[in-house]
């Protein structure tokens, strides 16, 4: 495989790694659009990434005064992240991270064999819900999705699917019962979603559950995942225990997609798997040009 | 109350949950944060097993580590009926054990490939799936001599045992590590029979058996 040659994608941040796992001044190894990178963060805590470098093999303690050449780093939403190209404005914004009652956390960076656009589309998918996260986030015979609403929004450049209403007998772990949830999903970033669905604590607010995807290559990703919840009564292992639970039933699924790369192509697929949000997704992908981990549409 | 100290993505844990669901056994879990807080290489949790491994199960004052092990506590003690370790079968018990140490080399190389492949384990992943497939083909074709004999499960019987526990979640799991399990029909065959055992229970990548599994298919062959 040859690396990414993709500008639109090159020139985005990309999350690489929960600053909670990175250990100051020890170096951690990482793969990002192909690339062989390395990072830590320095005695105070600033993030430093940089190409893998035989001097400073992984798990090796080092002065970071000693790295001269660095790529480009963010720290947001408690990750590193990094860009190859050159990088764009600011990272998306989630403005509920920093209401003060919110509980952060990083709850997994798993690696899943597909590409970030079919997870993304996974993940935007309510459709999956009774069968895959059956008695959590579904339950049979609450099959149906229900109409909603899909568009891009005027403000920013990124996808809004609003009025999601899904029944779920454990919508989290603050849940009581069953209820009929309500999600927004927003499409920021070619590889990034953040869904937003009313909070078991409390109905008039909305937990938020953000997936940054680490493109490992076309057909491979780290999925990182960051809680931003309304939960007072959990503690965060019994939070993180939820979310990787959920995550764990998607990866057998998303690994199975055939092809790993996303079809843009409208007729490529069945229309049962295109539904509105991901149709809205394929075409936002199309329309700025994306060929990374995509099949692009014939024109 | 039976306490075990669980995680909710490790096929050893799930081995418990798994017997003592078939068993009709009541057990309180508590959630060990294994990835990323690492909580089994804590200070708390070394006292309990200075191995730093999960699972742990405590009961009635016995604290036991390694889920074969702790498979056959669990079966001794619960399982009045001695299907599931006859203790007075020493040819049996010693059938059983043999594959209990099977169990513990599918761990050492499909868990460790999977290990690899989702949490980024520096392991040798061709040395793991290679093990992995060497495993799997001698497991396939015991499986396939028995089913000539007209027996479902691993040791000779009418009933499962807990060589069939202990083997089955690095089985059913190992796709996420890269291992295809589609030239081994006797053991696809076995895994379904296991699914059907009364009282299965799924963990996160295991499907049940029956139309809910026959759906997913079709949903990701679409
Ligand atoms: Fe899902």
């Amino acid at each position: 495989m040859t690396g990414c040659t993709d500008p639109t994608i090159l020139n985005l941040w990309f999350a690489i790694g929960a600053e909670q796992e990175t250990t100051p001044c020890i170096v951690s190894d990482t793969v990002l659009l192909e690339e062989d990178l390395s990072f830590t963060l320095d005695r105070v805590g600033q993030p430093l990434v940089w190409r893998r470098d035989a001097r400073w093999p992984a798990g090796s303690v080092i002065d970071t005064s000693d790295v001269s050449v660095t790529l480009p780093v963010k720290q947001a939403y408690g990750y590193i992240w990094t860009c190859l190209g050159q990088p764009s404005a600011d990272i998306f914004p989630i403005e509920e991270y920093d209401e003060p009652d919110r509980r952060n956390l990083n709850a997994a960076s798993i690696g899943v064999n597909v590409s970030g656009p079919r997870a993304i589309e996974n993940f935007l998918d309510m459709g999956h819900f009774p069968y895959v996260h059956t008695d959590i986030l579904g339950v049979q015979p609450h099959t149906e999705v229900k109409e909603y609403d899909v568009e891009i929004s005027e403000s920013r450049d990124e996808i809004v699917a609003t009025r999601c209403r899904f029944f779920q007998p454990m919508a989290s772990t603050a849940s009581t019962g069953g209820a009929d949830v309500e999600y927004v999903y927003r499409v920021p970033h070619p590889y990034c979603s953040v869904l937003y669905k009313s909070s078991g604590q409390n109905p008039q607010r909305m937990d938020v559950i953000a997936l940054f995807l680490q493109p490992v290559n076309q057909e491979r990703v780290r999925a990182h995942m960051l809680l931003s919840m309304l939960d007072e009564a959990n503690d965060e292992r019994v939070m993180r225990r939820f979310q990787q639970t959920i995550f764990g039933q998607d990866k057998p699924i998303l690994e199975n997609q055939y092809p790993k790369k996303l079809p843009l192509d409208p007729r490529a697929e069945t229309p049962i798997r295109a539904d509105k949000s991901a149709v809205a997704y394929r075409r936002w992908l199309s329309s700025k040009g994306v060929t990374y981990g995509v099949i692009p549409a014939a024109n | 109350m039976i306490k075990l100290y669980d995680y909710e993505l490790s096929g050893n844990c799930y081995k418990l949950r798994l017997l003592m669901n078939m068993l009709g056994v009541d057990y309180e879990a508590v959630p060990v944060d294994f990835y990323p807080g690492r909580e089994h290489k804590s200070d708390w949790f070394l006292k309990i097993n200075p191995l730093g491994q999960l699972p742990v199960l405590v009961d009635d004052g016995v604290v036991l580590r390694d889920a074969q092990a702790i498979l056959v506590y669990l079966a001794a003690k619960y399982d009045p009926s001695g299907n599931w370790y006859p203790v007075d079968d020493p040819a049996k018990l010693g059938d059983i054990s043999q594959w209990l140490a099977f169990a513990d080399g599918i761990t050492s190389t499909a868990s460790a490939a999977r290990l690899h492949e989702g949490l980024f384990y520096d392991f040798d992943i061709d040395a793991c799936r290679a093990g992995a497939h060497r495993l799997f083909r001698i497991l396939d074709e015991h499986l396939w001599f028995a089913e000539k004999q007209d027996r479902d499960w691993i040791c000779p019987g009418a009933h499962p045992t807990i060589a069939d526990i202990a083997c089955f979640p690095y089985v059913i799991l190992s796709e996420e590590g890269g291992i295809s399990r589609q030239d081994y029909p006797a053991i696809r065959r076995w895994c379904d029979r296991v699914k059907r055992i009364q009282g299965f229970i799924v963990m996160s990548g295991v499907f049940p058996a029956g139309p809910a599994g026959g759906r997913l298919n079709a949903l990701s062959a679409a």
